[in-house]
């Protein structure tokens, strides 16, 4: 148990204090870093799904006035480790997926870059590809561990006999489609070689950890960590796609090591995004959900497919919350993968829990149905004393407390009867849990540091457009007992000490822990009144300080979904979250990060799908003009709440980290409000107006 | 992306002389689907005539009683004109419910109709397809076809690989109104000027996919007029798509009815061209509007439909969502009528 914080700055609604810098556009992203004569790199891409390149036709590129370097993989430099098949960009003549990266061009304009490898003729010796996921594939197997070190599969009791003994089963197979992390600003990175320097690399990348990013290329590269500096103040939007890097940015690296002195600036299109940025495999999710008239499950199972790509292992741990949301004697959770000829996927906010509380999620409703009993009471009646996976007490669990919460905001109770209709629409109101494991990463350290009357705070952690910049002063504040205009936080660069990953929603978590103790560290040595220069430094090392309680945050999401009589057409003019989240920092930071994550699981719900055309081995609506994300015509009216929740298990703040949690079951209330309006079960997303055409009167 | 060379001649006349002339040239509009085109490589002109400028950004009277809207007015100024909204409605709603603000904004007139398909593979230059590189097949055929076409398809199932198969459909939502209203286009070519009807300026694919209208390389658009519809006439556009603004329509219906015996119907996302729904048009003449007569008589229009099948159970769920559509926007502009 830790004493936590008293909350002065912590808990005050401040604004973001890159805010103004933003809005003026003199925030500086990666892509835009101001330096002496940029050059642009555009990468060359295949255009078949599998196969060698046999050769590759460069004169014509190299030929055009302004273009600097071709590099293909006959010439690429060799690097040092090219045991992350990802990054190993331009080292073998082998394409293991439509679109990976076989060249690139450096040019003195972005234009000139693009029209130079538009040029380049590629030879191939093409071979048979196969990207179809299914179920029926006889080549599933089973992976070591699901991200990042989750046991593959679990088993508690016996499930086939609970569900053959069950009062009322739901066995159904449900199914997310493929997403795409789309964040506004593109992959980008500008990269600088100056063999001679001390520090020979700077990389200025979109990143949301720039000393994991440094890490990943010093080893690709053979470098010291020492011999590069990665910096990154601003990040716009992330989502998981850029929690590590990808071969773009050993292609940036690369090319500026060819370049020595010229900084060569390279981003993504948005095509490419939907190829070398990683995204969200498609999960199969084969539901078994068994209960007694009373509602008691006995039985919940899971067994998962998902796909991964043949040249690196990603495993969604899709079937995660399962093991451990509801009480039930009986339980099972498998993964199974396709490993198959396409692109590496990768994380999008909430990896597991996202998918994993859909199948699940839409499960209980049915069962809700079938047992005739409201939905919020089936999952009161299922609450775990402990956590039905380790049988440890919770550090805190208000999950019924949330869905009560929320189910009185919402106006749960008079809620329409089934199959409403109201004028041209017909009305339906769904809901669904949400839960998030609280997680600290290993490492951290930050740096203390009083300045001309300030405290000057320093640590390479992320903001990526979360709130970083505005709530790590909160907390250094408080942890210094000062007030919080007399404390600068300085993020983003390897040059402050060491910070992990902006993810799994630890940043706070680990970020803030590090600064509390380097808070402690500096009062103890300097005491309440320290000279100027006076600078202390302490962090984290290990990953949890109590190993007694199952940490989660959780939450209830309640929709109200309008389904047009005559088209199917929907709408979602109402939602509304409750969270038990620990603490929260910052309200005006948080609500953003509640309400955008409910938007991005109502796109999951009603639009987001990248349509892979297997012939091709492609996403086919690789665009933002086909590739759907809910526009701001189709949110309503979005509510986030939270408890006040106190958890003195977690860490000095008492924070639980609220990044990805409002992204969990937002999809599953959706089909479920759906259903209630039109009676169709739609269990593959996303919900189209054409799966229920055949409901409408 | 190839570079090219940006003209903006001094008048119209100069700017078909250029066009003509140099066989890679091509018009530039508010430019929102050419420049797209040319960064994808999909378009790859040696010159682009710049003719914003040039061509009318007015709207005016006809002596008819009819309007001529220049084709430079932009797609907002369109929509926002008075006259527009109050007579041809349909035209005002098809323009809103098309892009966003900030495209409608630069759109032109004459751009808009002339925009190409959204088909995904003609957009991406490392598949084929017969409309962007003719002879190189369809990819469309078996493959992403929510947004294919199921009117106008000759064969029962195209062969992807015939150098005439396209299934693409016209993405424009003006255009479909202006098919209903009985639009004319004014075109000035090299030869001099000439009116095409609006409803015969889109081509069906036939054997070369790859010419979206009749209009031959050099003729430049200057203006649409819009004939007065008749007295009483009341129009509405209906737009269904897959979210709530910005998105193409899966089916549109543009509709004109002037008492019970007069219906004009025109139809968005199920073919290469807006449809003119002239079947269904003629077993409505005369009346009356029931929902039985325009189910039967969308059945009629709707009996050569060809479903697409394809990734995701393909678009046959056209065939129903664009029937309910005709039928609950005739039912809604009738009660309106008689309220
Ligand atoms: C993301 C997105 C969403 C969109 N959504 C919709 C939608 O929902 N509904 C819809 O209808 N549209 C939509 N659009 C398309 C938009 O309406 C068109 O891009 C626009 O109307 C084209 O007009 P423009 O003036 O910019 O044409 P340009 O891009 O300038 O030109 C288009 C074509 O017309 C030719 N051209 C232009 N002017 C002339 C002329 N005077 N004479 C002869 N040829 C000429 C050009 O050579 C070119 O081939 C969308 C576009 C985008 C990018
Ligand atoms: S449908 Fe037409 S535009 Fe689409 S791929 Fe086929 S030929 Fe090309």
């Amino acid at each position: 148990m830790t004493e936590l914080l008293r909350p002065r700055a912590i808990g005050r609604d401040l604004a973001r204090r890159d805010g103004v810098a933003k809005v003026r556009g003199t925030a500086t992203y990666a892509f835009e870093t101001p330096v002496e004569a940029p050059a642009y790199a555009h990468p060359v891409q295949a255009t078949v799904a599998r196969g060698r390149v046999t050769a590759m036709d460069t004169a014509a590129a190299e030929a055009l006035e302004g273009v600097l370097l071709v590099l293909t993989p006959f010439d690429a430099e060799r690097l040092a480790s090219t045991e992350d098949r990802e990054y190993a960009v331009l080292q073998s003549d082998e394409v293991a997926f439509r679109g990976q990266v076989i060249g690139v061009v450096v040019a003195e304009s972005s234009e000139r870059a693009r029209q130079a490898a538009d040029t380049i003729r590629v030879t191939y010796a093409e071979r048979e590809h196969d990207s179809t996921l299914s179920v029926d594939r006889s080549d599933l197997y089973t992976p070591e561990k699901v991200n990042p070190s989750y046991e593959t599969d679990t088993a508690e009791g016996d499930v086939a006999a609970a569900v053959a003994a069950a009062d009322v089963v739901v066995e159904q197979t449900y199914s997310t489609a493929m997403y795409h992390n789309n964040p506004l600003e593109p992959h980008a990175s500008t990269a600088l070689w100056e063999p001679g320097a001390d520090v020979p690399l700077t990389l200025w990348d979109s990143t949301q950890g720039v000393h994991p990013a440094r890490a990943a290329v010093a080893k690709v590269f053979g470098l010291d960590e020492e011999q590069v500096r990665v910096v990154c103040p601003y990040v716009g939007g992330g989502f998981g796609s850029k929690g590590t890097p990808h071969a773009n940015v050993m292609l940036a690296v690369m090319a500026a090591r060819a370049l020595p002195g010229r900084p060569v600036r390279l981003a993504l299109t948005r095509q490419q995004m939907f190829v070398l940025a990683g995204y969200r495999t498609p999960t199969i999710q084969r539901m078994q959900v068994a209960a007694g008239r009373d509602g008691r499950l006995s039985a919940i199972a899971i067994d998962v497919v998902e796909q991964t790509s043949k040249i690196k292992e990603f495993a969604e741990q899709t079937g995660i919350p399962t093991r451990m949301m509801y009480a039930s004697p009986s339980r099972r959770t498998t993964h199974r993968l396709a490993a198959l000829d396409v692109p590496v996927p990768s994380w999008m906010r909430a990896p597991g829990e996202c998918p994993g509380m859909f199948g699940p999620e839409v499960a209980l409703d049915e069962l809700a149905e079938a047992l005739g009993m409201d939905p919020v009471e089936l999952r009161v009646r299922n609450e775990p004393e402990v956590d039905p996976e380790t049988g440890k007490p919770w550090s805190s669990r208000h999950l019924v407390e949330c869905l009560r919460e929320g189910a009185d905001r919402f106006g749960w109770r008079d809620r329409p009867p089934p199959r409403h209709r109201d004028g041209d629409w017909l009305v339906g109101t769904g809901v669904a849990s949400s839960v998030y494991p609280t997680m600290r990463q290993a490492t951290s350290t930050s740096l203390i540091r009083f300045e001309a009357g300030r405290y000057v705070v320093e640590i390479g952690a992320a903001d990526l457009g979360t709130g970083t910049w505005t709530t790590l002063p909160q907390i250094a504040a408080d942890a210094l007992d000062v007030p919080v205009e007399d404390v600068e936080v300085r993020i983003g660069d390897t040059r402050y000490p060491i910070a992990s990953v902006a993810g799994g929603s630890s940043g706070m978590n680990t970020w803030g822990s590090a600064v509390v103790e380097a808070a402690r560290t500096f009062r103890d040595t300097f005491g309440r009144n320290p000279g100027d220069g006076d600078e202390a430094q302490n962090g984290v090392d290990q990953a949890a300080t109590d190993d007694d309680h199952a940490a989660y945050a959780f939450g209830a999401q309640f929709v109200e979904a309008r389904v047009h009589a005559d088209t199917g057409e929907l709408r979602v003019p109402r939602m509304l979250g409750v969270f038990a989240a620990g603490r929260i920092i910052n309200p005006r930071t948080a609500r953003s990060q509640f309400i955008g994550a409910m938007t991005m699981g109502l796109s999951m719900a009603l639009h987001e799908h990248s349509v892979w055309d297997t012939r091709i081995g492609q996403v086919a609506n690789h665009d933002l003009a086909e590739y759907h994300i809910a526009v701001n015509a189709d949110v309503g009216d979005v509510q986030a709440h939270w408890l006040d929740e106190h958890d003195p298990h977690v860490n000095a703040m008492g924070t639980k980290g609220i990044g990805e949690i409002g992204i969990v079951g937002t999809a599953a209330a959706v089909v479920n409000a759906v259903y209630r309006a039109t009676g169709i079960r739609v269990r593959a997303l996303p919900v189209t107006l054409d799966k229920l055409l055949a409901a409408l009167p | 992306m190839k570079p090219f060379a940006y003209a903006r001649p001094g008048d119209v006349t100069e700017a078909v002389r250029t066009v003509a002339g140099e066989p890679a040239a091509v018009f530039l509009g508010g430019g929102t689907n050419l420049v797209d085109h040319l960064k994808l490589g999909i378009a790859r002109p040696d010159v682009v005539v710049d003719v914003r400028t040039l061509t009318s950004r007015e709207i005016t009277d006809l002596e008819d009683g009819g309007l001529r809207i220049g084709a430079a007015v932009t797609n907002s100024a369109v929509a926002a004109d008075r006259r527009i909204r109050e007579r041809y409605p349909v035209l005002a709603e098809a323009l809103l419910a098309g892009a966003t603000g900030q495209l409608r904004n630069l759109a032109t007139t004459a751009g808009n109709p002339l925009q190409r398909t959204r088909c995904v593979y003609f957009q991406d230059v490392t598949t084929a397809c017969n409309k962007r590189e003719p002879g190189s097949g369809c990819s469309a055929v078996g493959g992403y076809t929510r947004y294919s076409a199921i009117l106008g398809i000759p064969a029962a199932l195209p062969d992807p690989t015939a150098p005439e198969t396209c299934i693409a459909t016209h993405p424009s939502d003006m255009a479909v109104a202006l098919a209903v209203v009985d639009a004319q286009v004014q075109v000035l070519g090299p030869a001099g000027a000439r009116t095409i009807p609006f409803v015969d300026l889109h081509r069906l694919p036939g054997e070369d996919p790859s010419r979206d209208t009749v209009l031959d390389h050099g003729e430049l658009v200057t203006a649409i007029d819009l004939p007065p519809l008749p007295a009483g006439a009341r129009s509405v556009y209906r737009k269904v798509r897959d979210r709530a603004s910005y998105a193409f329509a899966l089916v549109s219906v543009a509709a004109v009815v002037v008492g019970e015996g007069d219906v004009r119907l025109a139809f968005g996302g199920v073919a290469h061209k807006p449809w003119r729904a002239t079947r269904a048009e003629a077993i409505l003449r005369g009346g009356p509007l029931t929902q039985d007569a325009v189910r039967a008589a969308m059945a009629a229009e709707l009996a050569a439909a060809q479903p697409q099948p394809g990734i995701d159970s393909g678009n046959g769920f056209k065939i129903p969502l664009l029937t309910r559509t005709v039928v609950a926007t005739l039912r809604d502009l009738t009660q309106a009528a008689g309220a």
